[in-house]
């Protein structure tokens, strides 16, 4: 591991000041002291946030309000979280392990970087990794990669949990920056790899996440899926963040999917919600909701069984959430 | 018994290997290839020389001296040929491990790369017939006409079955403390099965009298095999401390355990089998395609067991194995076993579906009299007694056979069976036993703790053959200065150390003071039996019709394994061992990188073992066996035996649950999806 300094900031704006080139901030460390072990992450100055005053989850209005290094653990466990937004509550308690949860941070979490096993080796070329140098996922190991929205440089998937419930719920993400604050939409803090897979935010640098914000759940039932092959610690195969309003008259009054494991970004599937708003609440346009969304899937050969198992997943969480 | 070491144990008190206090000690890190295949132009340490701390540089610019003796993965820097993507071919030492690490990442080799070739295929023009496959047994056999009898069977089953890389990893990774003293001996704490052939291969290695190496591994952290003869570590750590001039350790990480310490051969496996109208069996034919590397032959023995399961006429098995440039495969718990009895036994099971047969029934009309290909009696046979009790249990009786039609919502149950066997050998063993000033007394044996409960039952069977508490026995174990003994695998350590362990004490009873025993000549004149235990593995599987998931709702072992010495640390080894069988059955598997060698997900975030959520109801139940023909305990060997089917019986019970036949391992949501949804 590369020499780094440390330093530890007291408040945001000490923190953001504190930025410079060569910098990263330091969260729970569970994603990025790995990478820096592995020499894939090598910053030369690390300024700890995990301790700024942003640990607190609190009611402004009819919003929610998280500060950005509240831990995994807390924000599961919160009585408020729990009873108004269970999908978010489930989707952090599927993700890692009671240990990692403690100390892993709501930011740190949201800005994971892909498990991609060719980003993870050094050895190997990776263009989100070294630009450029190539993407040897695609003609080899990519069974748990990418099927939507990849490009030809990356077809890497973002590995978080808790960012798909949010998408799904539309939270808001703070952050502050040397040019001040500003609130970024979820979806819209994680973008397509394009042709610039080395990033993957719309983050400028030394912006700091200080909160997320979470508008009134939506009406209806909301519920968060998570497949893997074994029962515990792993990441998603494929995840579905999803809510479901039926109207007294039996059609879609309102509804949120949101898909994990399927793209760069926490996938909201827009088209899906679309085709269902207004129309019956039926396996039948469950699964014509799915098929519209999934059109726009371009699957490899080791990670074409995502489309069926997206398809099944959408039409089984709806059909549980309708009943 | 609880495990006597178990309060050091959890209480953060075991040493283990790269924990001992060594004053003086320094670092070595190792630099690996990053090609497959070709030759190394250069390795330019200039850089890393000059960076805080660094003490020598170890390559095959200046290979350090070795025996003629070396060879294969142990024969570091002596060649500039590189064999696998990974492979050792330099080394830092340094005064830290960071220094270490660091500086390995700054040294340059230049190599002159060659098209490299990994990848292991039933048509492969290098595929050959070794002289014979682990542990010296024949490569291929061949009695009666195979083609006969498939032509004359009502039933015919002639399937392809395959099983990934699989790694072993152990909990406590590989290493090693080498320390020389002034006369040239030389200690190594390392992370060994077996301490007296670690040494003499250590010696072999370094060109030095055996009574000049001593190896130490008082505690080891798991090793499923990958611990059985000395790994690169051990002699890294000898090489740089004698480089250097000072003790030094070298502890693997997760990735290079992937990388250098062996694993087990993927397989592909072909079968026939043909069957008369009442389920006999006419003719079995079990043929494997395995591989290992170019720097030494490992020919696991995965058609093996076929030679002892089933009676019939037509009984061909054969081992073909390919030569990649890829790391040397190794022992991995049940090698030959695991592998080649889940393609053996999910083939029963189709056969029996074929030939419309319960598959309990089908086992049970084709139970040999004699060991199939030996023609030997056995010393003890119970698979029949073992399926009965496990069909009780489990209550097969009520199953109804017909695949794909038990529905809980999305979830289709299914179960599951198939026959589990492994040898029951022991080989010679020395031990001494005295009696202490104070009363006690003390038992040696170069014996190894594992983690499987050795010194536990040592203790046990020393207590019994002496007739005293076993709280006035100590066991010490872990040193090749103490009698010469074999090592922790094929499921021998209990049975070889103990027997020498009795015959030690039966002589101190007699003399009062001290006895000692050496086994040689009582097992050269073991009588001429097929020693083997068997077991019968049920399993209940959930799959999701939506999710492909396939969960593992109930796993019931029954073994016949002999007289078990120590119940709780039976349970332990066979759930232990159907727990890796799970793994095998549903996730592990470790990838081969085709387009720039070595392997992927090398680490056990991606390598997936079960969690404990996995593991939801586990029994281990076993029929008590007197047999008389093994050794002074009545004991076979119980470490691998709980792995050996498991993974037969859940691909058995996915059938039963979804009717589709996955035929190749790990039985992933992704298979079950593209064959079914
Ligand atoms: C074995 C294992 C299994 C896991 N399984 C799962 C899983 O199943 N599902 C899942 O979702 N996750 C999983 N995780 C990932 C885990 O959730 C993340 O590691 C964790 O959430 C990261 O949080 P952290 O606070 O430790 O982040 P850090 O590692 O500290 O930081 C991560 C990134 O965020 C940046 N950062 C941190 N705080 C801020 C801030 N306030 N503003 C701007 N940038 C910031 C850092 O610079 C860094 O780039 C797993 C992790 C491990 C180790
Ligand atoms: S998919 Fe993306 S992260 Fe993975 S190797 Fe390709 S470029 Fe790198």
């Amino acid at each position: 591991m590369k020499t780094f300094d440390y330093a530890r900031a007291d408040s945001a704006a000490e923190a953001v000041r504190d930025h410079a080139p060569g910098t990263m901030y330091l969260g729970g460390g569970t994603n990025l002291v790995d990478l820096m072990r592995l020499g894939v992450a090598e910053p030369d100055r690390l300024v700890d946030v995990s301790r700024l005053p942003l640990d607190r989850i609190e009611q402004a209005g009819d919003r929610v309000r998280i500060g950005a290094t509240v831990r995994n653990s807390d924000l599961a466990a919160d009585p408020g979280i729990r009873a108004r937004y269970p999908m978010l509550a489930r989707a952090v308690l599927t993700g890692a392990s009671g240990q990692v949860r403690n100390v892993a941070t709501v930011a740190g979490n949201l800005l994971q970087r892909t498990r991609c096993a060719y980003f993870q080796d050094v050895t190997r070329p990776c263009n989100k990794r070294r630009p450029g140098s190539g993407c040897p996922a695609i003609a080899g190991d990519h069974t748990n990669l990418a099927i939507m929205g990849a490009s030809e440089a990356c077809v890497a998937t973002h590995p978080s949990d808790m960012a798909v419930a949010l998408t799904a719920l539309g939270a808001e993400v703070h952050v502050t920056g040397t040019g001040g604050d500003r609130v970024i939409p979820m979806p819209g803090l994680h973008r397509l790899p394009g042709d610039e897979p080395e990033r993957d935010t719309v983050l400028e640098p030394g912006e700091l996440i200080v909160a997320v914000e979470l508008p009134p759940p939506p009406p209806g039932a909301m519920v968060y899926r998570k497949v893997r092959e074994r029962a515990s610690f792993a990441f998603a195969l494929v995840s579905i963040a999803a809510a479901l309003d039926v109207g007294a008259d039996g059609t879609v009054a309102g509804c949120r999917i949101a898909l994990g494991g399927l793209a760069h970004v926490p996938w909201r599937a827009e088209r899906a919600e679309q085709a269902l708003l207004g129309g019956p609440a039926t396996g039948e346009a469950f699964l014509r909701a799915a098929e519209a969304e999934l059109e726009q899937a371009s699957p490899l050969p080791r990670n074409a069984y995502k489309v069926p198992l997206t398809r099944n997943l959408i039409v089984s969480t709806l059909e549980g959430l309708a009943s | 018994m609880n495990r006597i070491e178990g309060r050091v144990k959890v209480t953060g008190l075991a040493t283990y290997a790269a924990e001992y206090p060594v004053e003086g000690l320094v670092h070595a890190f190792p630099v690996q290839s990053q090609i497959a295949k070709g030759r190394i132009r250069q390795v330019d340490a200039a850089q890393a020389l000059a960076m805080p701390g660094v003490l020598a540089v170890l390559s095959s610019e200046d290979p350090p001296e070795l025996a003629a003796a070396a060879s294969g993965e142990l024969a570091l820097f002596q060649s500039r040929e590189v064999a696998y993507r990974g492979q050792l071919v330099a080394a830092v030492v340094a005064d830290t491990l960071d220094n270490a690490r660091a500086a390995a990442a700054a040294v340059r080799v230049g190599y002159d790369p060659d098209d490299h070739d990994v990848s292991l295929r039933a048509d492969h023009p290098g595929l050959y017939k070794p002289d014979t496959v682990n542990p010296g047994l024949p490569t291929d056999t061949e009695k009666g006409d195979v083609e006969a009898g498939l032509a004359a069977a009502a039933t015919v089953v002639e399937v392809t079955y395959a099983t990934p890389v699989l790694h072993n990893n152990p909990m406590e990774p590989h290493a090693a403390i080498a320390c020389w003293d002034d006369e040239g001996r030389l200690l190594v704490y390392d992370t060994a099965q077996g301490t007296t052939w670690s040494r003499d291969i250590l010696a072999r290695v370094l060109g030095l009298p055996a009574d000049r190496v001593r190896v130490v591994s008082r505690h080891v952290g798991g090793g499923f095999g990958s611990k059985g003869t000395p790994r690169p570590q051990a002699v890294l750590a000898a090489l740089a401390a004698r480089a250097v001039g000072r003790p030094v350790k070298a502890v693997l990480t997760r990735q290079q355990m992937f990388d250098v310490t062996g694993y087990r051969t993927p397989t592909i496996q072909r079968l026939r089998l043909g069957a008369d109208a009442e389920g006999r069996l006419t003719a079995l034919e079990h043929v494997a395609y395995e591989q290992s590397s170019t720097l030494e032959e490992f020919a696991e023995q995965t058609a093996t067991p076929t030679r002892i399961m089933y009676a019939t006429p037509a009984l061909r098995t054969a081992h073909r194995l390919v030569r990649l440039d890829v790391a040397t495969p190794s022992w991995m718990r049940a090698p030959g076993e695991a592998p080649g009895m889940y393609a053996l036994e999910s083939a029963m099971d189709e056969l029996a579906y074929a030939a419309g047969m319960d598959p309990i029934e089908l086992r049970v009309v084709n139970e040999p009299d004699t060991e199939p290909h030996s023609g030997l009696p056995y010393s003890s046979r119970d698979l029949v007694g073992c399926l009965r009790e496990g069909a009780r249990r489990f209550e097969w009786e009520r199953r109804d056979p017909a695949p794909g039609v038990r529905r809980d919502g999305e979830w289709l149950v299914g179960t599951g069976v198939a026959a589990s066997t492994y040898p029951a050998r022991r080989r010679p063993s020395r031990a001494r036993a005295v009696r202490r000033e104070d009363g006690d007394y003390l038992v040696q044996v170069a014996a190894a703790d594992i983690g499987t409960g050795a010194r536990t039952a040592l203790t046990t069977i020393a207590a019994g053959a002496l007739g005293v508490d076993p709280d006035q026995v100590h066991v010490e174990l872990g040193d090749s200065d103490l009698p010469a003994a074999p090592v922790a695998g094929g499921s021998m350590g209990t049975a070889s150390w103990g027997s020498a362990v009795v015959r030690a004490c039966e002589e101190l009873k007699s003399d009062g003071r001290e006895g000692v025993a050496d086994t040689t000549e009582e097992i050269e004149g073991d009588a001429q039996f097929a020693r083997h235990a068997f077991g019968a593995q049920f399993a209940e599987v959930r799959v999701s019709s939506v999710t492909g998931e396939v969960r593992v709702s109930r796993l019931l072992g029954v073994f016949a394994a002999g007289h078990i010495i120590d119940p709780q640390l039976a349970r332990s080894q066979f759930i232990g061992g159907m727990t890796m069988g799970m793994g095998m059955a549903l996730m592990e598997e470790t990838l081969t990188d085709e387009e720039f060698g070595g392997f992927l997900r090398r680490d056990l975030a991606q390598y997936h073992v079960p969690a404990c959520a996995d593991v939801r109801d586990v029994e281990a139940v076993w029929l008590d066996e007197r047999d008389v023909e093994l050794n002074p305990m009545g004991s076979k060997g119980i470490g691998e035996i709980g792995i050996v089917g498991t993974a037969a019986a859940i691909g058995n019970a996915v059938f039963h649950a979804t009717g589709h036949r996955l035929r190749e391992l790990p039985i992933t949501p992704a298979k079950i999806l593209m064959s079914r949804f």
